[in-house]
């Protein structure tokens, strides 16, 4: 059925919703213009003149011409480290090399020579996982002086630290995900290990250099002196050491011979979904900016945007009369078919219980799930918790944490306490999650969490007897209240890789698309569900 | 009519000849060489017969194997086409003999037109009027100097049996008469067995007009003139009807004396009485004088077509079958003006030399008619005539219609071979022709700015910059969630490299030495090569293969090192020796095998360490190379 927008792209409304999303818009994408320009423009100048492509230009060499990307994590460590690290110093995306989806992890060298930051860490091994869940052979173009020194505690020694990437490595060559990695720059201490646990690696002539100790540990702890290169330069790994196996001349060079080695992959995508021919949608994307209200608070009916990003704003939707708070129901994005969940106000008993049971039914026909998340928690009072929302609640966290379908989450509102996790959030491994600009997340709202706190706070000044003035009360409640807003923020959380990213709403059908695309390289396994709690 | 008929010719002007068959519903059979066994005019046939090699004289040129085609086919009749065995009686007379029908004129008309001084005698009395010189049979050089004298210089010399500019010299002043007689001679003799010349006056400014006649056998009618003045060494280039600026008076004059000079012997098909003009005091009807008659439908027929509304193969194979003629005189006019321009395979920046290769790609503009015996794919074969097609184009005014001709050539794409379409496109262009005033002259006049050939622009870098990038039909091409991607591409022209970047934004665009442009001109990939055509020019590019690189692939070290324990057999260097890559520089005998030690690379041998016959470890360094000072 094709949906039927009530939207007036004349009123005011409109009008101030696009204003609002679009100022939003402008931030993000100063944060995203900030994380591509990488370690500015001094460095990127150094990096260049030493006959080095810039990264992001290695990462579209070494990609089909007219690939998409799709970028993970493009604003991780926005505004951490007093912002040293722009894209945590390493970029990391999906795109296509001969047709074949691969995920691309580009250290940035003009980034403090391209060293592991904690995020930096964190956004590798979500790459990574990003990889494995969805059997995309890694293409890694290593250009980094390993772990960052002065962050050694919080970069080496945990189990998903450093030595977790190459941990990944040997799992992925062992479940035939190809690990192929070029040498561009520096390679030391446990980076040497990148090239050396990838299937396949080339190595750029007098500019990569692979070695466990550089020239001033060599000669420290031996008295050896020798050039990097005569330690470990490409000439040295392709002819004696074996180390790398094939020598470049350049960087494009090296791309080009990277391109090469995936095309000898001999990799299909495994049948899973129908796929049928892509259709714009009836409704145009670029109104999402004036349907969706700038104000959380303010409601609106969440098929708006759906009519605006599935293919001919065709929803054939499920269970329309009963629990009319979670939207469910089928649709295709640009001809992949999806099964949509979508919340469309608090969560009642009833839209659990839905909910469950429409992950029953797209797990059982191996459809993917995208969850449109927009959710201020499940309903709470005693009529509530009396007729057991918990319990009901627990039959939709299940069904969506055991499901073995892709599943894809997208922020388009809040994401506030227990909504998050029956909605795909984080904890429940969505194959992706992604982030409107004007999203939020939280436990729960700031003003309910200064409530709480207040509260406690009055029942114990009530119990000593002491007096509490609005004034007073109002100042205590003022820093959980920022606190939350700061911490809420859409950039406070991709930057701390709570997410894979923020996108613009517009682009939701196309982020949606690859997302499924990347996910579906993966066979869909069948699904064995937990106990659901009658 | 016919049921049936055979076309004993191929190219454009078969293919034409078989598209007027077909509309009027009579079947046709095409003969073809072994070179042609895959051409247009065979596909395009009802059926086709092969009668031998790709040389003409053993194929298209053998009218014996050519009337046993029409024999075993069934055909009634046949149509010569132009060139082959269009004009050649002995062939009208064997046609006739089998009891099949020759489209065209009869053997004694085409005799009677054949040697061109006995026809001008002939035209002379038949009251059309010829150019003053000397027709006679005394071909004594010093008899021949005396008539030049006597006509006056300067003077053409002409094969009395030619055609095509064989066999014809001018000559400005009596010194250098003998000499360019001699050649002339030389020249006739091998290209018609036949040495004798005559001499001309040679008109200053001369326009070439012809006018279109059509005999029924006793009648005749005049289908208008034609000008064919855009010349190129006799060879005609862009021809047009009606002639620009032909005064009521003149046309009436002219098209009198083509009628006269065809009931004079009897005229029965299509047939083109050529004149040359005096334009040096603009056009006169006391100014032209009959050159010759052309007893075929020529290249050119096209134009006339275009004006009177006449399709003139119609015209023949009705006549030919014994109608009269279709129309009278006062039935025909003009409407419009046409042009006509031939595509030819050739490289005009190298003195227009014919030449070869296989169509990669061949399209031609709607809008105008084009006449083409090749498809994309098909070869230019060395064996003949290398026209591509004739582009023609019908307009209400000459200024129209030659702007239709200037955006039809620009429109045209053909890749693969070296064309003359630039070369149309720039006369086209040309203010001289445009203003009508043409003459035999004006191309050798202006040749090096018809002929430049411009470097590719940055539109057409840009264009072929994009077609190397190959980019998906996908609607997610080139998304990114924020910025584009910038993807280096580049592409060969010669030995030159073009490099730029592409960005999708969503559109394409290519930056290019600091220039982002949007590419709009149109591209043709084929057999590899990256085909942009601006203005009628086809730029062919190679995109660059990022692989192919001269490769480091072997040891860039100093010291040859022994690949295993083994015995020095024989030492080919010594210190200060240079030495190229992959030189001997050794031989081990090791494990039954004799191993060739050759330079990794480039260098000057600084140190040889081990003698012949000496025993070495693995690893051990044998010679130590060092680079050139």
């Amino acid at each position: 059925m094709i949906l039927k927008s009530r939207i007036q792209t004349g009123s005011e409304s409109f009008r101030a919703n696009r204003a609002a999303h679009l100022a939003l818009l402008g931030t993000v994408a100063g944060a995203a213009a900030q994380a591509a320009a990488g370690g500015g423009d001094k460095a990127m100048s150094r990096h260049v003149a030493r006959g080095k492509m810039a990264p992001r230009d290695r990462v579209a060499n070494l990609l089909d011409p007219g690939s998409p990307f799709l970028e993970i994590g493009a604003m991780a460590a926005h505004g951490l480290y007093d912002g040293a690290a722009p894209c945590a110093g390493v970029i990391a995306g999906i795109g296509r090399i001969h047709g074949q989806e691969v995920m691309v992890l580009c250290n940035d060298a003009t980034v403090k020579g391209g060293t592991y930051y904690p995020m930096t860490v964190k956004k590798h091994l979500r790459a990574q996982e990003i990889a494995e869940e969805c059997a995309l052979p890694c293409v890694y173009l290593v250009d980094s002086g390993g772990a960052n020194l002065p962050n050694q505690d919080e970069v080496f020694p945990d189990r998903d630290h450093f030595g977790r990437i190459f941990y990944n490595q040997a799992r992925m060559s062992a479940k035939g995900i190809p690990q192929i990695a070029v040498v561009m720059g520096s390679c030391t201490a446990g980076g040497a290990y990148v090239p050396a646990m990838s299937d396949v690696t080339i190595i750029v002539k007098d500019q990569g250099t692979i070695f466990l100790a550089g020239p001033p540990l060599v000669k420290a702890a031996t008295g050896e002196v020798v050039t990097a290169e005569d330690l470990g330069g490409g000439d040295v790994h392709t002819r004696l050491s074996g180390v790398a196996d094939y020598l470049a001349e350049d960087d494009a060079h090296a791309l080009a011979l990277a391109r090469r080695a995936v095309r000898h992959l001999n990799r299909a995508k495994p049948a899973t979904v129908q796929w049928q021919s892509v259709e714009d949608p009836a409704y145009d994307p670029e109104e999402i900016l004036g349907v969706v209200p700038g104000d959380l608070r303010t409601p609106y009916d969440i098929r708006e945007v759906i009519a605006r990003v599935v293919d001919g704003s065709r929803f054939d939707e499920f269970k329309p009369r009963f629990g009319e708070t979670l939207v469910t129901g089928f649709a295709h994005v640009m001809g992949c078919p999806v099964g949509i969940i979508a919340n469309n106000g608090v969560l009642f008993s009833e839209a659990a219980v839905k909910g469950a049971h429409f992950v029953e039914l797209c797990s059982q026909r191996n459809i993917p799930l995208v969850f449109l998340q927009n959710i201020t928690g499940f309903m709470v009072g005693r009529k509530y918790e009396n007729e057991g929302i918990a319990r009901h609640g627990a039959k939709m966290v299940t069904a969506v944490a055991t499901t073995n379908v892709p599943k894809i989450t997208m922020l388009v509102g809040g994401s506030f306490g227990a909504g998050n996790y029956g909605m795909a959030g984080r904890a429940y491994s969505p194959r992706f999650l992604w982030t409107w600009p004007n999203s939020r997340i939280s436990v729960m709202g700031g003003e309910q969490a200064a409530g709480v706190l207040a509260t406690v706070k009055r029942d114990a000044l009530d119990r000593a007897g002491t007096d509490w003035s609005a004034e007073d009360e109002a100042a205590f409640k003022r820093p959980t209240i920022e606190m939350f807003e700061t911490q809420s923020h859409p950039l406070y959380a991709t930057a701390r890789l709570w997410d894979d990213g923020i996108i613009d709403p517009r682009r939701t059908r196309q982020t949606l698309a690859l997302s499924l695309s990347a996910a579906l390289c993966a066979p869909i396994e069948p699904t064995r569900f937990g106990v659901f709690r009658m | 009519m016919f049921q049936k008929i055979l076309i004993a010719n191929r190219g454009e002007i078969a293919c034409r000849i078989i598209a007027t068959a077909r509309r009027l519903g009579v079947a046709t059979v095409a003969v073809y060489s072994e070179a042609d066994a895959q051409s247009r005019h065979v596909a395009l046939a009802d059926a086709a017969v092969p009668i031998g090699g790709p040389a003409p004289r053993d194929s298209y040129l053998r009218g014996d194997a050519i009337i046993a085609a029409a024999r075993a086919t069934g055909a009634q009749a046949i149509h010569p086409g132009y060139g082959f065995l269009s004009e050649n009686p002995d062939f009208v007379d064997a046609v006739t003999a089998a009891g099949l029908v020759f489209i065209g004129p009869s053997a004694s008309a085409i005799r009677a037109m054949g040697l061109k001084d006995a026809a001008k005698r002939l035209m002379s009395a038949a009251g059309v009027p010829v150019v003053p010189g000397y027709h006679g049979d005394n071909q004594d050089p010093e008899h021949l100097a005396g008539a030049a004298d006597t006509i006056g210089y300067p003077v053409l010399i002409k094969a009395v049996a030619g055609g095509g500019g064989k066999g014809m010299r001018r000559v400005t002043r009596p010194a250098d008469f003998a000499d360019a007689l001699a050649s002339a001679k030389g020249e006739a003799a091998t290209a018609f067995g036949n040495d004798a010349v005559l001499i001309e006056k040679y008109v200053e400014k001369p326009r070439h007009i012809e006018v279109q006649v059509f005999g029924d056998g006793t009648d005749a009618v005049h289908l208008f003139e034609r000008d064919c003045s855009l010349q190129r060494r006799h060879q005609k280039v862009i021809e047009e009807a009606p002639a620009p600026g032909m005064p009521a008076e003149m046309r009436a004059a002219m098209g009198e004396a083509a009628v006269r000079a065809a009931r004079a012997i009897g005229y029965s098909g299509a047939g083109t009485i050529e004149f040359i003009v005096d334009a040096s005091d603009g056009l006169r009807p006391d100014r032209f004088w009959f050159m010759e008659m052309n007893t075929r439908l020529q290249v050119e027929h096209p134009v006339t077509e275009a004006i009177t509304g006449v399709d003139l193969v119609e015209w023949q194979l009705r006549v030919a079958a014994g109608e009269p003629l279709p129309l009278r005189q006062d039935q025909l006019s003009i409407t419009g003006h046409a042009f006509e321009a031939r595509l030819y395979a050739e490289d005009v920046p190298a003195g227009f030399l014919p030449a070869t290769g296989r169509l990669a790609h061949l399209a031609f503009p709607a809008g105008c008619r084009a006449d083409t015996g090749v498809r994309s794919g098909d070869a230019i074969s060395p064996w003949y005539d290398p026209m591509i097609a004739k582009i023609i184009v019908h307009g209400p005014t000459r200024a129209v219609a030659l702007n239709q001709l200037a955006q039809a050539l620009a429109q045209t794409q053909v890749a693969g071979t070296t064309t003359n379409l630039a070369f149309l496109g720039a006369l086209a262009r040309h203010p001289g022709f445009a203003a009508g005033d043409v003459d035999t002259g004006l191309i050798e006049r202006d040749l090096p700015s018809l002929t430049r050939t411009p470097d590719p622009s940055p539109q057409i870098l840009a264009a072929a910059l994009l077609a190397s990038a190959d980019l998906p039909a996908d609607p997610l091409a080139g998304f990114t969630l924020w910025a584009p991607l910038a993807r280096s591409l580049a592409i060969t022209r010669g030995d030159t490299v073009t490099e730029g970047t592409l960005r999708l934004t969503p559109a394409p665009q290519i930056t290019l030495a600091g220039e982002t442009l949007t590419p709009r001109l149109p591209v043709v990939k084929a057999a590899g090569q990256i085909h942009v055509f601006d203005h009628g020019t086809c730029f062919s590019f190679t995109p660059q293969d990022p692989l192919d690189r001269a490769s480091s692939a072997g040891a860039a070290g100093n010291a040859t090192l022994s690949p295993m324990p083994g015995l020095v057999k024989a030492v080919f260097v010594s210190a200060g020796q240079a030495v190229a890559e992959g030189d001997r520089l050794a031989i081990l005998e090791a494990m039954k095998m004799e191993h060739t030690l050759t330079a990794a690379r480039d260098g000057v041998v600084a140190e040889v360490l081990v003698e012949p016959g000496a025993q070495v470890e693995a690893g051990a360094a044998l010679i130590l190379l060092e680079d050139a000072a």
